[in-house]
């Protein structure tokens, strides 16, 4: 079927190719046969020029129609409103100037296309039309500064207020762990020399810190809706980033050193699975996974919705399949799912019988 | 030949050229010391590498749009990486690797701003040759020697490198994160420190002869925009590229020495590694503070191209050189303090962050500056539709549509989440990728006649070349913007491990089916290329009735460039369709005034 749909491409673009050098030739008989553009050259390019302006919005248009739906759905972190509105407000803003700067450009790449004893006009400098085009940008980036620094500095600003939960998103090749603080809400201290696999100590946590003992290791995040989370980063071979889309939140893990993010997750899984755009993209996704099963491919089961976290940073052969299942749920939901997990003090002791 | 000494001797004995020592074969095509033939040299190696890279671009972009599917071409080009025609992962890392290190460094870098300061520095200061002929040659083989190597590492048994063309560590320092990381990355780091001894020497020749060479009357103010934009590419180039040299050289020293200037507390494959107190994202400030104003060092030489063809095909001035003059400078300043904005979420200090973002920003103002220029000089011109000014057009409407989803990237709280996924991939490959591509074609176009003795390349290919480019390249980059706003993240070797992807499958192919045509739409341009070189039609002396000095030299080449004194110059380069009070051209009839004819009578020269 590829190798079909290539020849094909390849087939068109030969034709394309050879009928335009004829139509070309076709239109050139009489012309000189100098290689310097003359009114024939100028008049097509120029028509040309206009239907390209038509494509560029052509292909805008379909884009956005054909694949608005692909983009991520509401943000489900309290800061990611104000992400989304910033990302909208500077994509009007982008499209207006898009918009005007091609039409004139290609505009007047058509409307002024040469012709033999045309004068052109002998213009070369205008300070008020320089100055103008000047501050306007100055302006209106200025807004754009102020606004992204004010929503960057809130973002970044993190701190223990709120009684947030701290996790730890521990990184490597290729895959998640994640360490919650336990009942003291102190994660206790860590370092890569302190590993000891044949013990199950396999994040390196200070077994004489009293802090460790209640700390509890899983696969799997389980965040509260509604509470602050402040992440802790680490990685203990090479980089990776922890990307979790869904919240408008990344940050890199970085050996040697422990990086922080921290949001606030608003919507439950359960919640977010009901949101009309993830409920349509279950629904094609699945069709597609439908179609797969059909043909009995693979990853053709159906999918249910769920938040992710990606590794986002080139971390070696496996960097496309690392990943952690989030899992946003109620209070209690959260309570007792951490109850039902071993401290790390108990599975120290379990594996020191 | 040393060209000063050329520049001394001219007064008295001008007749003196070109038959003071006789040429061989070596010393006219391969150790040449003429800066026209280095020209070519660079041209050509950068376009065999260029046709390297793009080809790359088209065997992961196949994997990308059907993963895991088997392709004989696969199993054909890769062998062992392929086993069965099914690309593996590590060997795509390796592909997207080399590609942009080849396209960045030896195509874009060298390709461009090597070919064209070469050839035009001279030519258009009115300069016998180079500074110095000398380390214009070393320059020049130098580069070959690292493109050799950097060629040579893909048939390294364990893979070429693959930890990005930013090749940060530990991934790139540790052999055993990735089989790319052992010889390959050491090849690769090599080949690298070459080619930056290679873009210094060149470089500091560049501004050199800038400074010194210019010709009677040719002020900095009455430079054509070409020369501006090379010699202040050399000025960031010979500021920031040391830098990345200090990163290359402590990486070498972390991989082969044991020290650890950015590898700590690190435990893999079962055991702790003994480095301790380094810092990765101390590599990544050294690495970027050459990375960014590497964007500029790519773009500049295009911009300035463009200016000049665009002038002179508009048969109209540029449009506020002044004020391009100042955008070049500005632009390079700040060019050199934005290098954070690739760091915004590495682990640096958020406040730095802060400041990144706002001097980021601050570049869009003079970027802004210069589209509006360009737009205006078209405006009420008389365009001549030549291949090379749909380039250039072309250019600009890139520039544009790549530049302005830079405010997106460049805000560090938009940034969080479209960091490293495809929006970043098509924003810089729109607006410093197909740009300085359309920036060397461009030039190519324009300058095949000055390059290859009056021949000139056929105009109908060139516009097939160019349609075909211009459609695919948006066909390409602008569905990419939404394959990375859904969260996608750049070099996954396939996106099937993850079910919120798989609607973006039909993207992909659309993507890659528009990057086959492109690519194979290249290929027009190839054979238009080679078969010019031959049997090209030779146009008159100045096909383009342009202004500037080059077109005053002999169709023939001669060492030395002009066979008698060198020109005069009287005038800046932009005096097209200049009228006198009673509407008549200054030269009646002709609607050029080159840059060597005097100011006529009664004949005001702007002060522009």
């Amino acid at each position: 079927m590829t190798a079909f749909l290539i020849i094909a491409v390849l087939v068109l673009v030969a034709i394309a190719i050879w009928q335009m050098t004829k139509i070309f030739e076709l239109s050139q008989i009489k012309a000189d046969n100098s290689q310097i553009a003359n009114d024939k050259d100028n008049k097509y390019n120029g028509y040309l020029l206009f239907a390209f302006l038509i494509f560029i919005y052509g292909i805008t248009i379909f884009s956005f129609w054909k694949y608005t739906k692909v983009l991520l759905p509401e943000a489900a972190s309290e800061h990611g409103a104000e992400y989304d509105s910033l990302m909208l407000w500077s994509f009007v803003i982008i499209f207006i100037v898009q918009t005007l700067t091609q039409a004139l450009l290609h505009y007047f790449g058509f409307k002024y296309r040469g012709e033999k004893g045309k004068k052109a006009l002998f213009y070369a400098d205008n300070d008020r039309l320089e100055f103008i085009w000047t501050i306007i940008p100055v302006i209106v980036l200025a807004g754009l500064i102020l606004w992204g620094l004010y929503t960057w500095t809130t973002i970044m600003d993190i701190n223990d207020d709120d009684d947030p939960v701290v996790v730890e998103l521990y990184a490597q090749q290729f895959n998640w762990t994640a360490r919650y603080a336990g009942g003291d809400n102190v994660l206790g201290d860590a370092n890569v020399r302190m590993i000891d696999i044949d013990r199950a100590n396999v994040l390196g946590l200070d077994e004489a810190d009293p802090n460790a003992a209640d700390d509890i290791i899983v696969k799997e995040l389980h965040l509260p809706v509604g509470r602050k989370v402040n992440f802790k980063m680490r990685s203990q071979d090479v980089l990776h980033s922890a990307y979790m889309p869904h919240f408008r939140a990344q940050m890199n893990c970085v050996p040697g050193m422990i990086t922080e993010f921290s949001y606030t997750p608003i919507y439950t899984t359960e919640e977010m699975r009901q949101n009309p755009d993830v409920v349509d993209k279950v629904k094609r996704t699945n069709a597609i996974r439908a179609k797969r099963a059909a043909k009995g491919e693979d990853n053709s089961d159906p999918w249910e919705f769920d938040y992710i976290l990606l590794c986002n940073k080139i971390c070696g052969k496996s960097h496309y399949n690392m990943q952690m299942k989030i899992i946003v749920e109620s209070e209690e939901d959260y309570n007792k799912w951490l109850a039902e997990q071993q401290t790390f003090g108990k599975t120290m002791m379990a594996s020191a019988e | 030949m040393s060209a000063t000494a050329h520049a001394h001797e001219d007064d008295h004995a001008h007749d003196d050229h070109g038959h003071h020592h006789k040429e061989t074969f070596v010393t006219k095509y391969i150790f040449s010391q003429d800066h026209k033939m280095i020209a070519k040299q660079y041209l050509i190696t950068g376009l065999i590498m260029g046709a390297i890279g793009i080809a790359m671009s088209i065997l992961f972009r196949m994997q990308l749009a059907w993963p895991g599917e088997s392709f004989p071409v696969f199993e054909a080009l890769l062998g062992k990486w392929a086993p069965g025609g099914v690309m593996d992962a590590d060997i795509y890392l390796a592909l997207v690797t080399i590609h942009g290190t080849i396209m960045v460094f030896f195509v874009l870098t060298a390709g461009l701003s090597g070919t064209f300061s070469n050839l035009l520095i001279p030519l258009q200061i009115g300069a016998r040759d180079m500074a110095s002929g000398f380390l214009n040659m070393v320059s020049y083989w130098l580069f070959f020697l690292s493109a050799l190597i950097m060629i040579c590492s893909l048939f390294i048994e364990a893979g070429p490198a693959a930890a990005g063309w930013t090749v940060y560590p530990p991934l790139s320092a540790l052999p055993m994160a990735q089989p790319g990381s052992g010889m390959g990355m050491t090849l690769w780091l090599v080949s690298m420190a070459i080619f930056i001894a290679s873009s210094l020497l060149g470089s500091l020749n560049y501004i050199v002869t800038v400074i010194n060479l210019r010709t009677k009357g040719m002020s900095m103010t009455r430079l054509p925009l070409t020369i501006w934009a090379f010699f202040v590419t050399a000025v960031i180039g010979v500021i920031s590229f040391p830098v990345l040299l200090s990163a290359a050289l402590l990486l070498i020293m972390d991989r082969s020495f044991g020290t650890s200037f950015f590898l700590s507390d690190i435990f893999i494959q079962g055991e702790v590694l003994h480095y301790q107190g380094g810092s990765p994202v101390l590599y990544e400030h050294l690495f970027w503070f050459l990375g960014h104003p590497e964007v500029y060092i790519v773009l500049l030489p295009a911009l300035g191209i463009t200016s000049e063809v665009m002038s002179t095909n508009a048969r109209k001035p540029i449009f506020g050189y002044r004020a391009m003059i100042a955008s070049i400078i500005a632009i390079a300043f700040l060019s050199t303090i934005v290098w954070g904005h690739h760091m915004f979420i590495s682990g640096m200090n958020p406040f730095l962050g802060s400041v990144f973002t706002f001097t980021t920003l601050l570049i869009a103002i003079p970027s802004a500056v210069k589209a509006f220029n360009y737009i205006t000089t078209l405006w009420k011109g008389n365009l001549q539709l030549n291949p090379a000014m749909l380039f250039s057009i072309g250019l600009v409407s890139t520039f544009i549509s790549g530049g302005l989803t830079g405010i997106i990237l460049g805000d560090s709280t938009l940034d969080i989440n479209v960091h490293d996924t495809y929006f970043v991939i098509a924003h810089f490959h729109l607006v410093m990728g197909i740009s300085a591509l359309y920036g060397l074609f461009a030039g190519v176009y324009h300058w095949f006649p000055k390059m290859f003795q009056g021949r000139m390349m056929n105009k109908n290919l060139g516009y097939i070349h160019f349609w075909i480019t211009a459609i695919c390249a948006y066909g390409v980059f602008f569905p990419m913007h939404f394959v990375g706003m859904a969260g996608v993240p750049r070099r996954y070797y396939q996106n099937t491990a993850f079910p919120m992807f798989d609607e973006l499958t039909d993207v992909q192919i659309l993507i890659t089916m528009f990057a086959i045509i492109a690519a194979f739409a290249q290929l027009v341009f190839v054979y238009n290329f080679v078969s010019s070189i031959f049997y090209g039609k030779k146009g008159p002396q100045n096909p383009w009735k342009s202004n500037t000095l080059e077109w005053t030299t002999p169709i023939e080449h001669v060492h030395g460039n002009w066979p008698g004194e060198i020109p005069e110059v009287h005038r800046w380069a932009y005096d097209y369709s200049k009228t006198r009070e009673d509407g008549e051209y200054v030269i009646p009839g002709q609607d050029f005034v080159p840059q060597t004819v005097p100011l006529q009578d009664n004949e005001e020269e702007m002060n522009h």
